[in-house]
């Protein structure tokens, strides 16, 4: 047993390691010093807490924490790189769901809480209660949405009905009502009403906004685990929980910031939905076109032009991704290296479906950190490149968001490929970006179409470069 | 020039110590304040409102550049690892969880212990495993 003053020592701890945690992730050399600042600060937390006079019984601690234990360990020792995404989804919907839960609990019994007695809950405690009930519901059915999006279990296009944004904002406007009545009356139903509302608006939130959006999308889930976190933190008095809340809110705040940056678009446009909506026009009009001619090449060319070039700069995408082509991707820049060709790779911030995603499948394939470069660091390297590998990549290429500002991408940063001397695309077919704009690159002269999976393509360069090796 | 330096130097010394005057009595104020118990409320001793508002503003400063710092590269680790460490809402879940006897509190605090167990050990793990790919150049292998 420990004093409560102990206990809030205990919490400073904690909180200092976490702070640490997010410090040591500036370097990949810090990194993983990083993570055990994480864990420390987490056995600190719950070692004081499980120790603080309140706990008198703990089978049903032990219970909780064997049972959600082995679920995580499994899962996150099974899990594919490739799906990432989904599991970061996956795990904030858990989060949102247990502030939920412990709202709840502090409802029913917030004597254990230090927060009044049944049905005599303070009308401070109550706010504090309600907001994190609200956020916490939001950020688990919002994930839910955006896990099953991410998984393929629903269309990643974005799911448009009419009067959606006055639906929401309805709804919202009810919330926050019946978050003033329960702040003063303390009501179960109120309580109840909140929850249900608010997993209904995590719904629609998040149904309108399309696959490519996802980087956004996670973030800010990510961000609002953060902010229940800080709410329930607020309601049980404890700094552990309001730092670490804050800490995450912030965190996942500047990445959704970052990745808006990264599409040249307000948040409020992504939230409000995707470009399959207001782009509606642009795509028509590109799928009315005349076919133009393209020059297709085979994997043979490919090799041939690579191995001769003196500089390769690969740009990776989703489809990459997709097809699981990283490994023999690796290979063939190493086939490449091995020819004294120097190979880097340029990633766009919003490449993937999720922040730094890319960056992660190239070190899993063993694609050494400092061959990585961001899309400031390489840009203006690209007029001084024999040849630009797009895998799996569109929109974050295209020149029309510099040139053509009826474009609905104008304005993005893009990686110039263009400047390149020759350009290959790897892709499946001819058909547009996420964006649903053509990509005019497709048709210059200096450009080549490789048509193929990204991963049997690479795989076949690969062979055309072991073949001609004598 | 030297002059001038050194007559900066003695102007934010004086600053300074103007500062811990003022901390000082601050401290006494709050030492004060705590001895008449105005600090502690009767119910459970929570810090009063503001206080944690203030540690809650000061904590978004600090996570705001300590975040800037993260190189973009290792972006996706900050999510699963921010992700890991908001699960320490678990400490609110134990309290729950912890109490005397079975009823609808008990129960809820258990499955949000369940949920942030779920979180923590499956968020710091694939922290981990991402986190052990990311290797520099090595030196040409022969």
């Amino acid at each position: 047993m420990i004093t409560q003053e102990l206990a809030a020592y205990g919490y400073l701890i904690s909180a200092i390691c976490f702070i640490m945690a997010l410090r040591g992730l500036s370097s990949p050399t810090t990194s993983r010093a990083g993570n055990l600042y994480g864990i420390v600060g987490m056995v600190v937390a719950i070692g004081v807490t499980v120790l603080s006079p309140g706990i008198v019984s703990p089978w049903l601690i032990l219970a909780g924490l064997v049972v959600g234990g082995t679920v995580g360990t499994i899962v996150a020792m099974r899990i594919q790189m490739t799906a990432l995404p989904q599991l970061v989804a996956a795990f904030h919907s858990l989060v949102g769901l247990a502030a939920v839960f412990v709202a709840a609990a502090a409802f029913v019994s917030p004597d254990a809480f230090g927060i009044g007695s049944p049905g005599h809950i303070k009308t401070q405690s109550l706010i504090e209660m309600g907001l994190g009930t609200v956020i916490g519901a939001i950020t688990f059915t919002g994930s839910i949405v955006a896990f099953a999006k991410l998984q393929g279990l629903v269309s990643g296009a974005p799911l448009v009905f009419r009067g959606q944004h006055y639906l929401n904002a309805l709804i919202g406007i009810v919330i926050v009502l019946l978050l003033v009545w329960f702040a003063s009356a303390g009501h179960p139903v109120t309580f109840m009403l909140l929850i249900i509302l608010s997993l209904a608006v995590g719904f629609l939130l998040i149904l309108p906004i399309g696959g490519a959006d996802m980087p956004v999308v996670v973030s800010m889930l990510n961000s609002y685990s953060g902010w229940a976190a800080a709410g329930i933190g607020f309601t049980l008095g404890n700094t552990a929980l309001i730092v670490t809340g804050a800490l995450v809110g912030s965190s996942g705040a500047i990445l959704s910031y970052i990745m808006c940056k990264g599409m040249n678009r307000s948040i409020f446009n992504v939230i409000l939905g995707g470009f399959g909506t207001d782009g509606g026009a642009a795509v028509a009009a590109a799928g009315g076109k005349p076919d133009k001619p393209v020059k297709a090449g085979s994997a043979e060319d490919a090799a041939f032009l690579m191995e001769n070039a003196s500089s390769v700069i690969i740009v990776p995408g989703y489809g990459m991704a997709v097809a699981q082509a990283q490994h023999a991707l690796r290979e063939m820049a190493d086939l490449l290296k091995e020819r004294g060709v120097q190979v880097r790779y340029a990633i766009h911030p919003v490449a993937g479906r999720m922040p730094g995603h890319m960056n992660v499948l190239l070190a899993e394939a063993n694609v050494p950190y400092d061959e990585v470069f961001e899309l400031d660091d390489i840009n203006r390297d690209f007029a001084s490149t024999d040849v630009a590998f797009v895998i799996g990549a569109n929109d974050v290429t295209n020149p029309a968001a510099k040139t053509d500002p009826k474009s609905p991408i104008y304005g993005m940063p893009i990686l110039d490929v263009e400047k390149a001397q020759t350009v290959l695309f790897v892709k499946r077919g001819m058909s547009s970006g996420y964006a649903g704009v053509e990509n005019e690159l497709f048709f210059r002269d200096n450009t080549m179409m490789l048509f193929a999976d990204a991963k049997v393509m690479c795989e076949n360069i690969v062979k055309a470069l072991e073949g001609s090796a004598h | 020039m030297d002059d001038r330096i050194a007559g900066e130097a003695a102007k934010f010394a004086t600053q300074a110590q103007e500062l811990a005057g003022n901390l000082k009595n601050l401290a006494q104020q709050i030492t004060d304040m705590a001895a008449q118990g105005t600090l502690t409320t009767p119910e459970g001793g929570h810090m009063p409102f503001v206080a944690l508002l203030t540690i809650f503003a000061l904590a978004c400063f600090v996570g705001y550049y300590v975040v800037w710092r993260v190189t973009p590269a290792l972006h996706s680790p900050l999510m699963a690892v921010t992700n890991a460490v908001s699960s320490v809402i678990i400490v609110g879940a134990l309290l729950a969880a912890g109490l005397r006897g079975l009823g609808a509190a008990q129960l809820f605090g258990a499955i949000a212990v369940a949920l942030a167990a779920v979180n923590i050990f499956g968020g710091f793990i694939v922290t981990h495993r991402m986190l052990s790919m990311f290797k520099k150049k090595q030196p040409v292998k022969k």
